[in-house]
């Protein structure tokens, strides 16, 4: 089977939250292409595509959220060739800003991880303060908030102020429904991009370690 | 004619004098009345005198009983957190393990305090408008309302994964919901409206939603003693607008990333159309974005009636400032008046 065809059944049984057949096909193609490959060119390229079909309203954030668990559950425990460079990389987090709702940290963490990044999770309903000390504590550089309210969205701005007060440089990249709704939002409130999806928090944190 | 009067010729889908305006404001009360959104939402007369001074101000042809949404599993004693500038929130889930929902007892609408505010509220504002503007009403559908009880992860894997822990958590929360919305309308509410974003093709697909969320919503409905608009809260309607239909529903909320002229065609003659400004961009909104939004609006929905002119969401942001209302409200008492001859010469 060609990359194509095993990523279309992939996809077809991700959507359809078939974790067998998904798991199956992954095996399949694991024993003919080996885990990087696979994992490189079936489930981020799959996931990626996923998240576009949602920007689009092809699919619903369940179907999203679902394909992310399983793909984390198929890569959890497994070692994963990127380690020597997540090693060098700097300190990076995600958190679910002032709510309980982590459901879009979750599906971006899934991306970030199959893509091989390290990225920590700071939790969930975490105000401005608490944040502002993790941050400080653990030098995180690339900082991925995830809310739900447009209040909460606001405060983002409080962080970006103390941090800068604080000298600390961190790139802050925003996502979550209000700036989904405003797209002036983020630059508003300070952050240094917004990811519309998964596959975009994906690709500007590579842009931002690159640089 | 008064704001009942109109609201019921347009759902009729007939053209009434003037599109009529939702504007769906449950914290701009505080701004009002000088008080902090927590002491605003203490006592039932705050809420009142909040609602009876917003609709005069803004000529609103609606009063709204809601307060916020966690109010329901507030009642179930789930913890609150109070902002000074946006709704009160759940905070983390009081279902800790998912299986946690076999034991849930429904709280009593009448007797559990936070309910019973809004019944007193309900109560108070039948009496200040009578029959002359449609008192609101709100319940979380039994298949939006357990991402508030035990946190969207796990309610999307008890959904997908453990079909016997879903199904006897909607006949719970169904019998709820069909209590609290009765009881509503028993205290003087006109219409509930049945906040339902977890049936939003945004969020399940249609034929997920077709064994879940609109079995429910049919058999949930069929069981209110008064009319019901549905509202995705944000989530697109269209792609089900058909199924919705079906469900009995007098009105649907339309998002604002969906085409208004499009929701419109799809539901006229069976549905009413409420929304679908965008509220999160409202609080930057100038006045003249304010006029230019409305027409927009009343331009691809207004004419054959069917249509309530308001925000998207079913909630105006607090930070949405009064300069904006009063130029949404000002818009539409302009451009809204039938038979909107405007609109044959207008270009957008």
């Amino acid at each position: 089977m060609t990359f194509a065809s095993i990523t279309e059944h992939f996809e077809q049984a991700l959507l359809a939250v078939d974790r067998v057949s998904a798991q199956q096909i992954l095996q399949n193609a694991i024993q003919e292409f080996g885990q990087t490959e696979v994992i490189d060119r079936v489930v981020t390229t799959t996931l990626e595509h996923i998240g576009a079909q949602w920007e689009s309203g092809q699919v619903a954030l369940s179907q999203v959220y679902m394909s992310g668990v399983i793909c984390e559950e198929f890569i959890t425990g497994r070692v994963l060739d990127h380690t020597e460079e997540a090693a060098e990389m700097p300190p990076m987090a995600i958190v679910t800003f002032e709510d309980y709702h982590a459901l879009g940290k979750r599906i971006v963490l899934s991306i970030l991880h199959a893509q091989g990044l390290p990225v920590k999770d700071l939790g969930v309903g975490i105000h401005a303060e608490p944040l502002i000390r993790m941050v400080l504590e653990q030098n995180i550089k690339i900082l991925l908030i995830s809310t739900l309210m447009f209040p909460s969205a606001l405060h983002i701005a409080h962080v970006r102020e103390q941090l800068d007060q604080a000298g600390h440089a961190v790139k802050i990249i925003v996502g979550g429904a209000p700036f989904r709704f405003d797209d002036q939002l983020w630059q508003k409130i300070g952050a240094d991009a917004m990811g519309r999806t998964a596959a975009d928090a994906v690709k500007l944190t590579q842009q931002l370690l690159e640089q | 004619m008064t704001s009942l009067q109109r609201v019921l010729t347009t759902l009729g889908h007939q053209e009434p004098d003037r599109v009529p305006m939702f504007l769906m404001l449950t914290m701009h009360g505080a701004k009002e009345l000088g008080l902090s959104i927590q002491d605003y939402f203490s006592r039932a007369e705050y809420v009142v005198e909040g609602q009876l001074r917003l609709r005069k101000k803004y000529r609103n042809d609606c009063v709204v009983a809601f307060l916020y949404a966690s109010i329901e599993v507030e009642a179930w004693g789930a913890e609150i957190v109070y902002a000074e500038d946006g709704p009160p929130n759940s905070g983390e889930p009081f279902l800790r393990k998912p299986e946690d929902g076999l034991q849930l007892e429904i709280p009593s609408v009448k007797q559990t305090p936070c309910l019973a505010k809004v019944l007193q509220i309900t109560k108070q504002l039948k009496a200040a408008v009578k029959d002359e503007t449609p008192i609101i009403g709100v319940v979380m559908s039994p298949f939006s309302l357990p991402v508030m009880q035990m946190g969207f992860e796990a309610y999307l894997r008890v959904m997908y994964e453990k079909p016997d822990l879903f199904q006897r958590l909607m006949q719970i929360n169904s019998e709820f919901c069909v209590q609290w919305a009765n009881a509503q309308l028993e205290a003087g509410a006109t219409a509930i409206c049945y906040f339902d974003p977890v049936s939003s093709p945004t969020i399940v697909p249609r034929r997920q939603y077709l064994r879940t969320g609109w079995e429910i919503a049919q058999r949930t409905i069929a069981r209110f003693q008064g009319p019901t608009a549905i509202h995705m809260a944000s989530g697109n309607c269209l792609p089900i607008v058909d199924d919705l239909a079906q469900t009995g529903t007098a009105v649907v909320g339309s998002s604002y990333v969906e085409d208004l002229a499009d929701v419109k065609a799809a539901c006229a003659g069976r549905m009413t159309v409420l929304g679908n400004l965008n509220g999160i961009e409202m609080a930057r909104w100038s006045d003249a974005d304010a006029e230019r939004h409305v027409k927009d609006a009343i331009a691809k929905a207004g004419r054959g009636g069917g249509y309530i002119l308001s925000d998207n969401h079913g909630e105006i942001p607090f930070q949405v400032p009064d300069s904006v209302l009063s130029a949404i409200s000002e818009a539409v008492h302009t451009w809204g008046r039938y038979p909107l001859d405007w609109i044959d010469a207008y270009d957008g």
